[in-house]
């Protein structure tokens, strides 16, 4: 941080230079946290869908399963099952998964995949069981296998009846990283809760995360609207 | 219309003036239960542990009829404020910014902050070098952070709990090396279960804890410093201390 920016933050009593970067690494740790599971959550909920639409019961049901139980729990249950419960495995700490599941992040950025790949499946099917069927009789007539279908038509055609619903998701996966605070993650709401308990403010405290979590939002609402207008253009009228 | 407003002013006034001149032949005190010894219940549902006691004692003294209420931790500065009781005896610590909103009696005591750690722990918590890169557990907003933040947070690394249980299963789960909590806390918690040890001296930290009553409740703060002064004194005080603690936490 520049000095005199430094110098005229610490002119305030609560917002000075530290609480500044203080939140400023509490928005790193939130972005990545969410970034990372949507990223990771995306990539697995595309073949779970598929498997979902799948006729036989044997591929369809375990997903089914999946989908119910993470969409079934709270996600803060689901988070404390994961980061308590994998410390209480019996001789974990001695094996290399420890390394990993030992910092608060990994646990959290697992239960949040976990999480938000459930919902993402069961969005993505439903845009794909919507697909219309003179899309699909028109692919076979033009004689494409089932994955050229699936990658040419099925999907990108269930993308574009997806991307609202899922903006959604990835607005309520941002808000709802807030619960990685309570293990002992410092996110935005972490940086948050300790500069509330050392100033005893909750106004500012709270306030200044809100307005935080808010531009964040904004930015992704913008960045779904762009989104929307690309996967969509071909219903806008030619004119204006 | 404005004799209206007189008569409702000079209402108010006499009101006012009641309150200004109350004798505190009842006094409403607030404790946060279940705060193991300090304030809890008996299976039997009677309210009972040390703040308790010497709330008894102190309106025993006082000749007062105390009325005890229940309130969560987290409305109870605001319960004070808004005449829900009259006086917080929960093992409230005196800081600077409580103390902008409540006005505080004299510390009645004053619990140390304890090392705690797994029975393999065996590093000296004071000494700097020897702690370097250690992870150390506190409970958010408590003297304990504030101690080890601002001595030892270019040292070790420090995680915040909310409750003293998660901190507890990370202690057990070897993701923190040590904690630093409440000693009485630290006992209840860490100390009652296998495998665990008292690792350094406790610390004494902070201003102690202290009666919070409404700011212009000056008269009722000084019946209280009387009360208690005297009962420190007469040998009251120490025999209900003694009673739950197996150390020192007179102030």
């Amino acid at each position: 941080m520049p000095d005199f920016l430094a110098d005229w933050l610490n002119q305030n009593d609560i917002f000075t230079a530290a609480t500044m970067l203080h939140y400023w690494d509490g928005l790193v740790t939130t972005v990545q946290l969410v970034f990372l599971s949507l990223l990771l959550g995306m990539a697995i909920a595309i073949p779970l869908a598929i498997m979902r639409t799948a006729k036989s019961w044997f591929i369809s049901g375990p997903v089914w399963l999946y989908t119910y139980l993470f969409r079934g729990t709270p996600l803060l249950i689901q988070l404390y099952i994961i980061y308590y419960g994998i410390a209480q495995i019996e001789g974990i700490q001695d094996t290399f998964w420890w390394t990993i599941f030992r910092e608060p992040f990994y646990p959290a950025l697992l239960a949040f995949t976990l999480n938000t790949a459930a919902y993402t499946t069961e969005i993505i099917r439903g845009a794909i069981v919507a697909t219309p069927n003179g899309e699909i009789e028109a692919a076979k007539a033009y004689g494409m296998s089932w994955a050229l279908r699936m990658r040419r038509i099925v999907l990108p055609s269930a993308a574009r009846r997806a991307v609202q619903a899922y903006s959604n998701e990835v607005i309520f996966m941002l808000h709802a990283s807030a619960i990685a605070s309570v293990v002992t993650i410092v996110d935005l709401t972490g940086a948050a809760r300790n500069i509330y308990s050392r100033f005893y403010a909750p106004f500012d405290a709270f306030i200044g995360v809100a307005v935080l979590y808010m531009i964040l939002t904004f930015i992704l609402v913008y960045v779904f609207r762009r989104l929307e207008r690309h996967l969509l253009r071909h219903q806008r009228p030619l004119s204006h | 219309m404005k004799k209206l407003i007189v008569a409702a002013s000079c209402a108010i006034a006499m009101m006012a003036g009641n309150v200004q001149a109350r004798e505190w032949n009842e006094i409403r005190i607030a404790f946060d239960v279940p705060y193991e010894p300090f304030e809890y219940k008996t299976p039997e549902g009677e309210l009972t542990g040390f703040e308790v006691e010497l709330a008894e004692a102190v309106c025993a003294e006082l000749r007062a009829d105390c009325e005890f209420v229940i309130q969560a931790w987290d409305g109870m500065i605001p319960g004070l404020l808004a005449r829900k009781f009259d006086a917080i005896m929960s093992s409230m610590s005196i800081t600077p910014e409580r103390a902008e909103h409540v006005l505080f009696s004299e510390p009645y005591y004053n619990t140390p902050g304890g090392w705690f750690g797994r029975e393999d722990f065996n590093v000296d918590v004071t000494d700097m070098d020897a702690m370097q890169g250690k992870i150390v557990g506190v409970q958010r907003g408590t003297t304990m952070d504030t101690f080890v933040t601002n001595e030892m947070s270019d040292v070790v690394t420090i995680k915040r709990y909310t409750t003293a249980e998660d901190m507890v299963l990370d202690l057990e789960g070897q993701r923190l090396d040590v904690v630093f909590v409440d000693y009485p806390v630290g006992e209840q918690t860490v100390l009652s279960r296998e495998g665990f040890k008292e690792v350094g001296e406790p610390v004494k930290l902070g201003e102690g804890v202290g009666v919070a009553m409404r700011p212009r409740d000056r008269d009722l703060a000084g019946k209280i410093n009387a009360a208690l002064n005297k009962l420190k004194n007469d040998g009251t005080y120490d025999a209900i201390m003694n009673k739950y603690f197996s150390y020192d936490i007179k102030m």
